[in-house]
């Protein structure tokens, strides 16, 4: 990382300790608006949030690698999760599955070579009833056939 | 979400879903006072909708008698049980509901904080969640001297999850709030004690607070009137695999599985999954029972499968999620699940005896009794109900579940 990019990433994460405060209770918050930013959350990013909010960096390390929607390594720009769960598996899960690996030339778990896009498989969305359901970022979308799937990832920058 | 939204339109039920006009709940509560709210909650027998059914009143007394001057309402939105999306259609659909159960349940204990603990997942609502709280704000719902009642001050702000079902339990919550990993805790000490930042702190299910506002307006003895003796009032299903209309339904406890099959249009059914992945899976034989608290308790997760379903396949679904989910904390839960997959593999491959098996079931009686918390305890009730109530499919002579699944 250059020095100037190392200089803005302290900054931001100062101003974040500002708002959400450097109680420990704020720890996620943080975290959360780092990795929405940078869609994950780099060593030198867990420095610093260690270091301003007087934590340990092991702590920090710690914290992320339980949440599964925090990264401690550099994803794509987008991350798209399609629910794995028994409801939209049976609403029709893996032909959404073929048809975006196929489309994007990637697996599950890897990051298009453009650093477009990551897939991920997540657990039930909360959408059972209009599977198969999947969220790119934090939009949901339902109902998916293989061709809005391919649309919507197609439509992402 | 519009869409989303609109689809969903048009309810109607015998209590959540029965007209509400919003701010009544709280009017009425500071009309009526403390003790008397928690004397029409007792008397409506409602339970926590949130999957342990502890009854609500007693958990709202115990946090008013603990002695703090600070105190917290927390709202479990986390809603991660696979096949569970009812506290989604409140939280878009009727906001007014379940903040004005928690502003109702800060004036009852006593607390001036309320935090929403919306899953990472619903974060696409948290915007239209927000500006509701705004409008709250401006009616004087939220605030200070709430509806001029002086010195009640109230205020709500929702924090987001990031991925983790554990955080459902209401101790690994409470971590997660404090930014810890969200492992569960040892109970006790309970919530209501030593809660969020050693604070007492009443959490609750979306729908449970939700159902408080109504419970007011018309009484405990009118929530009575539906559902059982031992479980009062209504609870919301989400239905959804195998028919023509998923989706969510409120209906009277009391309900059976065979009616509530009827009303979804449920054709050639094999096998319910009552309860998610958590739950339990019955057989046709066993589709007379009836929904509620003293035969089939749930949070209201309906998974339906028909005759064309592999049920193996059904619980290696099951058995991967509590592998993925499980904190690692203990032991039995996080060996245990991991031996129970192995399991399930094996008897797809055609490479397992039946003392082995049976060897996992007992594992599996261990792991309900000395894993640390709900999510061990309960993630081998599909492994044994699928095994037992579905061993001919599995282990019969077709084999079905067996290799090409
Ligand atoms: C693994 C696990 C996940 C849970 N997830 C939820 C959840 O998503 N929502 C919820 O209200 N309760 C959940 N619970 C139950 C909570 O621990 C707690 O009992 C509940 O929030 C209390 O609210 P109630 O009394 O209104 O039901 C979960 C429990 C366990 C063990
Ligand atoms: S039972 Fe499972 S989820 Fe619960 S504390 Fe133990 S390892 Fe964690
Ligand atoms: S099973 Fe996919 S959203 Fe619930």
């Amino acid at each position: 990382m250059l020095v100037l990019e190392k200089n803005a990433l302290s900054e931001e994460i100062e101003s974040l300790v500002n708002q959400f405060g450097k109680d420990r209770s704020a720890l996620l918050q943080i975290l959360q608006a780092i990795q929405r930013k940078h869609k994950h959350i780099s060593d030198f990013a867990q420095q610093e949030v260690a270091r301003m909010m007087d934590i340990h960096p092991v702590e920090v390390n710690s914290v992320i690698s339980f949440y599964s929607f925090l990264y401690s390594e550099p994803k794509g720009r987008n991350i798209v999760r399609l629910c794995q769960t028994i409801s939209c598996d049976m609403l029709g899960k893996e032909k959404i599955e073929e048809a975006v690996q196929r489309e994007l030339g990637i697996t599950f778990g890897q990051t298009t070579k453009d650093k477009r896009i990551t897939l991920e498989y997540t657990n039930c969305l909360g959408m059972c009833d209009q599977g198969p359901a999947m969220l790119v970022n934090e939009k949901v979308y339902t109902k998916l056939d293989p061709e809005t799937a391919i649309n919507i990832l197609n439509s992402i920058k | 979400m519009e869409s989303i939204k609109t689809l969903n339109k048009k309810r109607s039920g015998p209590v959540l879903f029965s007209e509400y006009k919003q701010g009544e709940g709280v009017k009425k509560a500071l009309e009526m006072g403390r003790e008397n709210i928690l004397f029409e909650l007792k008397g409506s027998g409602l339970k926590g909708r949130g999957g342990a059914g502890f009854p609500t009143a007693t958990k709202w007394m115990l946090s008013a008698a603990s002695n703090s001057d600070k105190k917290f309402i927390v709202c479990n939105a986390d809603e991660g049980e696979p096949g569970t999306f009812k506290d989604r259609v409140l939280l878009l659909e009727y906001p007014e509901l379940v903040f004005e159960g928690m502003i109702i349940a800060g004036y009852t204990i006593g607390a001036k904080n309320g935090i929403l603990y919306l899953r990472g997942e619903y974060e696409y609502m948290l915007k239209s969640l927000e500006d509701y709280l705004e409008l709250l704000r401006k009616d004087n719902l939220l605030g200070i001297n709430i509806l001029g009642k002086k010195d009640f001050n109230f205020d709500i702000n929702i924090r987001l999850g990031s991925g983790a079902y554990v955080c459902g339990e209401e101790t690994a919550l409470i971590e997660s709030l404090e930014g810890y990993r969200g492992e569960p805790r040892n109970r006790p000490p309970y919530p209501v004690n030593t809660g969020y930042l050693g604070h007492p702190t009443v959490v609750n299910n979306v729908e449970t607070l939700a159902s408080v506002p109504h419970i007011l307006i018309k009484g405990g003895d009118w929530f009575r009137k539906h559902g059982t003796d031992k479980s009062t009032g209504s609870k919301l299903f989400s239905v959804s695999g195998d028919c023509e209309k998923p989706g969510v339904y409120e209906l009277s406890w009391g309900t059976s599985i065979n009616e509530l099959l009827e009303l979804v249009e449920a054709k050639n059914t094999k096998a319910v999954q009552v309860g998610g992945a958590s739950g339990t899976c019955l057989p046709k034989s066993q589709f007379h029972r009836v929904l509620g608290y003293e035969d089939v308790a749930t949070g209201g997760s309906i998974m339906i499968f028909n005759e064309s379903r592999n049920m193996l396949k059904v619980l290696k679904n099951f058995m991967k999620f509590f592998v993925e989910e499980s904190c690692g904390q203990c032991t039995p839960c996080r060996i245990g699940n991991t031996k129970l997959l192995e399991a399930v593999e094996k008897i797809e491959n055609d490479d397992f005896t039946f003392l082995y098996i049976n060897n996992l079931k007992e594992l599996g009686r261990t792991m309900q009794v000395a894993s640390k918390c709900g999510l061990g305890q309960s993630s081998p009730n599909s492994f044994i109900s699928i095994l037992e109530n579905f061993k001919d499919e599995i282990f019969g002579s077709k084999g079905k579940g067996r290799k090409n699944g």
